[in-house]
């Protein structure tokens, strides 16, 4: 049984409540870095961790903080990223709605190591239901002296506000959630300048994932070297994992990074298997912009040995034969689903959120999804395939955010490891429409029981 | 598609509503009042059920900017209605997580059941539906969501959609 850090006490009836959540050892960490620290040494502590960035790029936070421009005078900001719209990911709106407190206690500490006396939380629009959860959570705090004047009476100010956006994907990248913030329309901005130098109304500003400030609580607790020791190499601390698609149990599992990917699907105390017993074929591993993995790549890599749920075995083999870790969102697809079908859905998503302001982007992700439905409605060519490929070689890189790489990876993955089946729309055009292609030779690569 | 030119009706917003938009101004620093924008349109959404032109021109009034810098904020994002809806709009998940586990199915039950399109409304003025990309509640799908306050209703079936939509027209009525 892996350590919980984050969700330990998620079980606890009234957790959501400030009184039974201080009961629990909440705020302990607010009481420790304002009395005890100062802010570098937060600073310091969370370089200590090896804490990486929870949205999806992995970059550390510790390092992230301290690149923060602090020009006498100007205000810093530091601003929470609840936007979550990667397809797979939904552990921040579970964090947000079972334990909203503690989230304030991280914006809270880590607005102190910041030096920010105001700081926002920016939601998805449609978490409308986690902005009344955090505005009561932010009200009980407030009441009970840990948000505004005078903080505990160390003289530290902080106001905390919660915003909600418009419904666009594109604002979870962080520029252009700065530009929502600000009343704009979410796009993102040429760097440099960085929003450490230059971010919320052109003030130095830290923007982090809702789990990332989370996971600062642990760390100011339990000291940053601690936290270091849970994990394996440079994948630090626990992960939360969203784990949906054809599972017994989806659902939102903390683990310590390092897990094996065959224990995380198939073990009672994680999803328990593919639902309905069927046979696994592929999986996302880390929302809908990685590279997609046939079952056989995914249980192992290209060296034969178990794949873990950490940054690097995930990644191990680049994009030949490995995936990314990304912000933890887990699909697993059976052997009934349809690779065409998916990357398709994957194609539009992504022409639905594309902005419009980078050519390769706004034009290549249309083109793509036009191409996929051809191809799922038994109207491809062979040609196609190659033409995807190279559409999507023109869009990765040659954007101003990676939204433009997150819609090209999911497309050459898939021609890549599941080509076969593409081929296989075309030239069984008719039979595709009905019946899907099955399992094929990546299949998943486990003992099949045999049933009497 | 937003047409401005169209001769729609004229809005008054009520003071109850003034006083909640100075509330959301009031969080930000003096002279950022356009950050504003955003919550703001959610509540005009949630008052009059869409965002009409005359609307979006009252609130760049309220915050003191350009007409344009609401109409083009209104059009980028996905939540606001351009157009009047129903008055329970069924947004369904259409992501690849949730059409695993039947989002597709559930979609065509719905149009089914109310008898018209997506993006239409029923001729009593009480549903529209429409599917949108990912809620962010993968685990639970099929999902979908009803505005303003944007209810969640997980793992959907045929049979819980129908108690819903049943549920709603009794709700209506009273």
């Amino acid at each position: 049984m892996g350590r919980k850090l984050l969700l330990e006490h998620i079980n606890v009836p009234g957790i959501n409540t400030f009184d039974v959540y201080r009961s629990k050892g909440g705020y302990a960490s607010v009481e420790k870095a304002l009395k005890t620290m100062s802010p570098e040494a937060i600073v310091e502590e969370v370089k200590k961790s090896g804490l990486r960035g929870r949205g999806g790029a992995g970059f550390p936070t510790g390092m992230k903080w301290s690149f923060l421009a602090k020009p006498e005078g100007v205000a810093r900001y530091l601003v929470c990223n609840g936007d979550e719209s990667e397809p797979g990911t939904f552990k921040d709106r579970y964090l947000m709605t079972y334990i909203p407190h503690l989230l304030i206690e991280g914006m809270i500490v880590s607005s102190f190591a910041l030096g920010a006396s105001t700081s926002y939380i920016y939601l998805r629009g449609e978490m409308m239901p986690q902005v009344r959860i955090l505005e009561r959570a932010i009200a009980e705090a407030k009441a009970k002296g840990f948000l505004g004047k005078n903080i505990l009476g160390t003289g530290y100010d902080l106001e905390l506000y919660v915003q909600p956006g418009g419904g666009a994907y594109i604002c979870g990248e962080e520029t252009a959630l700065l530009e929502s913030l600000e009343g704009k329309r979410g796009n993102p901005r040429i760097k440099p300048p960085f929003p450490a130098i230059a971010g919320l109304y052109g003030c130095p500003t830290v923007v982090n994932n809702v789990e990332s400030i989370a996971a600062v609580v642990p760390i100011i607790n339990e000291g940053g070297d601690e936290y270091a020791k849970i994990g394996i190499g440079r994948s630090t601390g626990t992960k939360l994992i969203s784990a949906g698609g054809n599972l017994k149990k989806p659902g939102v599992y903390e683990i310590e990074l390092g897990v094996p990917v065959e224990e995380f699907i198939y073990s009672d105390e994680y999803c328990g298997g593919i639902a309905n017993g069927k046979r696994l074929k592929a999986v996302v591993a880390g929302g809908s912009s990685v590279p997609i993995l046939p079952a056989n790549l995914i249980l192992k890599t290209i060296n034969n040995e178990a794949r873990l749920m950490s940054y690097e075995s995930l990644s191990d083999g680049g994009f030949v034969s490995g995936t990314m870790l990304g912000s933890g969102g887990f699909i697993a697809y059976d052997e009934d689903a349809c690779i065409v079908r998916n990357t398709w859905n994957f194609a539009r998503f992504y022409h639905h959120e594309s902005c419009g302001q980078c050519s390769p982007c706004r034009e290549g992700t249309g083109w793509m999804e036009k191409v996929l439905h051809r191809l799922e409605y038994g109207h491809g060519k062979m040609s196609d395939m190659d033409l995807l490929v190279d559409v999507s070689k023109k869009i990765e890189g040659n954007t101003i955010c990676p939204l433009g790489d997150a819609a090209a990876w999911p497309v050459a993955s898939a021609i890549r490891h599941f080509r076969d089946e593409f081929e296989w729309h075309v030239t069984n055009a008719s039979e595709a429409t009905s019946r899907n292609y099955g399992i094929a030779h990546y299949a998943d690569p486990l003992k099949v029981v045999e049933t009497a | 598609m937003l047409r401005v030119d169209e001769a729609q009706e004229p809005v008054e917003f009520s003071p109850a509503l003034i006083s909640k938009f100075d509330e959301i101004v009031s969080r930000y620093p003096q002279g950022k009042q356009k950050s504003g924008l955003l919550p703001i349109l959610h509540l005009v959404q949630a008052e009059f059920g869409w965002v009409s032109a005359p609307a979006m021109d009252k609130v760049a009034e309220y915050l003191s900017i350009l007409p344009i810098e609401v109409y083009e904020v209104a059009t980028f994002y996905t939540m606001y209605f351009l157009r009047p809806q129903g008055k329970y709009v069924l947004e369904v998940c259409r992501t690849s997580g949730c059409c695993l586990v039947g989002a597709e199915k559930i979609m065509d039950h719905i149009e089914e059941t109310l008898g018209v399109k997506e993006g239409e409304v029923t001729p009593d003025g009480l549903f529209s539906w429409r599917g949108v990309e990912c809620l962010a509640a993968c685990g639970f799908g099929p999902v979908l969501q009803i505005g303003p306050e944007y209810t969640f209703y997980e793992n959907l079936t045929n049979e819980s959609v129908d108690k819903l939509i049943s549920d709603l027209k009794a709700k209506a009525k009273n």
